[in-house]
């Protein structure tokens, strides 16, 4: 009798395995079971992975297993031009805003390095929400100016996820530029796609500088009241304009990853011109359809693709439109090739 | 049983014995390094009496007022030509014997080309950075005196230009930041800005400033802990959930900078001032 419970339970525990493991394929880079990458085994030798900056990502994991990967990353306090050639006070990482884009599997262990520049004022850390971990890894990591600190972490969901840093006062610290994104890709990865581009919006609270004229500087009381000057794709106006607009074919598929940074705002994200036709929600595993506007809140990401059928120039915004079209939150994808007047034609009268 | 409760007495005894004797042997060494070495010189900095009074520090609620004591504080840092002096007449803190051991890390005087030498660039009128807790306690002792604790410096950076607490005015912990954000200040003659209303020079637009007990403080590299603990001066802990005044970001990078240095770090920007007990009358 008991024999014959434990072999019935073997059984519906495979079958429900079975099942489980059919969902996780329907789900096209759903990922494993919840909590089964903890178990993965990462193999061999720690090596440096590939970061980037915006607009570009680093290369799909593809089929590759989980593995050992270290992430060097360097904070700053650099001036960088926020618009029109005024320059403002940005603190980074890795010398860009937003910075750079980490992309791993589940399952692959990270050393995470962060060195904090010799040059830098304040001490500086990173709070990745990729990690599970007391503060995301923030306390861990906390430099102070000249010195570096590690902290090691397994990558256990899958997702697309917000890194900034959280050394005290963080929204002074993220309103100066301190975020990006890390991508942890399913098993398997996500499906291939012909373009990826990496987008982090963010909102800017400036004031005149009063000891260097012309510079900008974060303001706190603007920090306070929520009330930017500036809401911008990629940490400038115009990073996405004119010879720099983003890129693609007709025909092709196009994967963003759209992260926001805030330190305040939520990001109503929409393409002119386009509807997507997949949206992971939150940057999560949940893939919706057909949607016009995605919300993305501040310390949130998503995932959003389509295909170019029709081209054009489609013009990126936060559809809350005071921002895009008064405070900088504009970019353009350009499209290039055939027209196809099977869905779109200009009726000329 | 009987013989476990022997185990056990016996196996406390020795854990007691040998943790003692772990912090007799590292406090010997500190002591005899610090005390038996010291070649005093002077220095021609005026120090300013500062009365104390009663004062909230940053990271407690209302009703843990702190009581400072009577001190008299350095008017400014400490500065380059000063530490020359210093490591003249205590070659046991020159660059070459200090560097990459317990009392420095590998920065210790980073810029110097040689043990007596100062940076080509630097002035000797700046203050001196790139200098240990551990350096900045010899060098005090000196000249006689002492680090002021952190409650004794908070105390005076209460005061603005005007009046000896200007926590409650809203153009204090802006103008600060103004000052924090600028970087090479530490490049700077001291006493070029106005002195504060205790006549103290260069407590914010210079370098960041080590105390004595720098690190009493319980909030952690993760302003947003608020956590509680139960070691050190304090008994509240954490970040932006325990600070008194939440706006006060000027404060909170001074803690933040606090809380991520150790005692063998040298930085860039971190310099130092002395102190003293106010004679008592």
């Amino acid at each position: 009798m008991k024999t014959k419970q434990i072999i019935l339970t073997a059984a519906s525990m495979m079958l429900l395995g079975l099942v489980s493991c059919k969902t996780n394929s329907e789900g096209g880079g759903s990922g494993s079971k919840p909590g089964a990458a903890v178990d993965m085994v990462a193999e061999g030798e720690p090596v440096v992975a590939e970061v980037t900056g915006a607009p570009h990502v680093p290369k799909p994991i593809g089929d590759r297993g989980p593995k050992k990967l270290i992430v060097n990353l360097v904070t700053t306090e650099i001036e960088g031009i926020i618009a029109d050639s005024i320059p403002y006070t940005f603190w980074t990482f890795n010398n860009t805003v937003p910075g750079s884009f980490i992309r791993i599997r589940e399952g692959d262990e990270v050393t995470l390095n962060l060195k904090n520049d010799a040059t830098s004022i304040l001490p500086h850390n990173i709070d990745l929400h990729a990690v599970t971990g007391p503060g995301g890894g923030a306390e861990a990591s906390t430099a102070a100016p000249g010195k570096e600190a590690s902290f090691t972490f397994k990558a256990i969901n899958p997702g697309l996820f917000v890194y900034h840093c959280a050394a005290p006062p963080v929204p002074q610290h993220i309103g100066n530029g301190m975020y990006g994104l890390i991508l942890v890709e399913p098993a398997g990865g996500l499906k291939p796609v012909d373009r990826e581009y990496y987008i982090m919006q963010g909102d800017f609270y400036t004031k005149a500088s009063k000891i260097k004229p012309g510079l900008l500087e974060f303001d706190n009381d603007k920090a306070v009241a929520e009330h930017p000057d500036y809401v911008l794709f990629n940490g400038k106006k115009g990073s996405m304009l004119g010879a720099n607009m983003l890129e693609a074919k007709v025909g092709e598929t196009v994967r963003l990853f759209v992260g926001n940074g805030g330190p305040n705002l939520t990001s109503s994200f929409h393409v002119i011109g386009e509807i997507f036709d997949n949206v992971y929600i939150e940057g999560g595993s949940a893939v919706s359809h057909n949607i016009q506007t995605t919300m993305i809140p501040a310390g949130g990401a998503t995932i959003v693709e389509f295909k170019c059928d029709v081209p054009g120039e489609y013009v990126l915004v936060d559809h809350s439109l005071s921002r895009a079209f008064n405070k900088g939150a504009i970019g353009k994808l350009k499209v290039t090739g055939d027209a196809n007047e099977k869905v779109f034609k200009h009726v000329k009268k | 049983m009987k013989k476990l409760n022997q185990f056990l007495v016996l196996a406390m005894t020795v854990l007691l014995f040998s943790c003692d004797k772990q912090q007799d042997s590292s406090q010997e060494l500190v002591s005899k390094e610090e005390s038996k070495t010291v070649q005093p010189i002077s220095t021609e900095v005026k120090m300013i009496t500062i009365p104390g009074g009663m004062y909230r520090p940053f990271y407690t609620s209302d009703s843990d007022i702190v009581k400072v004591e009577p001190f008299e504080i350095d008017e400014r840092q400490v500065t380059n030509a000063e530490y020359l002096a210093f490591v003249k007449a205590n070659p046991q803190w020159q660059k070459s014997r200090v560097k990459n051991t317990i009392y420095s890390d590998s920065t210790y005087l980073r810029d110097w080309p040689s043990d007596l030498e100062l940076p080509p660039n630097a002035d000797p009128e700046a203050p001196v950075t790139f200098v240990s807790w551990f350096a900045a306690k010899a060098f005090a002792e000196s000249v006689g005196k002492r680090l002021p604790t952190l409650d004794e410096w908070e105390f005076i950076a209460m005061a603005d230009q005007e009046v000896a607490n200007a926590r409650e005015k809203k153009s204090y912990s802006d103008d600060i930041i103004d000052l924090y954000v600028q970087k090479d200040r530490q490049f700077k003659k001291v006493k070029q800005s106005p002195p504060n209303y205790w006549g103290v020079y260069n407590m914010f637009d210079l370098v960041w400033e080590w105390t004595d007990d720098f690190n009493s403080i319980l909030t952690t590299g993760d302003s947003r802990a608020g956590q509680y603990d139960d070691k050190g001066l304090f008994c509240a802990a954490g970040g932006a959930t325990s600070a008194s005044d939440l706006l006060n970001y000027a404060a909170f990078m001074r803690f933040s900078m606090r809380t991520t240095i150790k005692a063998n770090y040298t930085i860039s920007n971190l310099g130092f001032r002395c102190a003293k007990d106010a004679p008592t009358q």
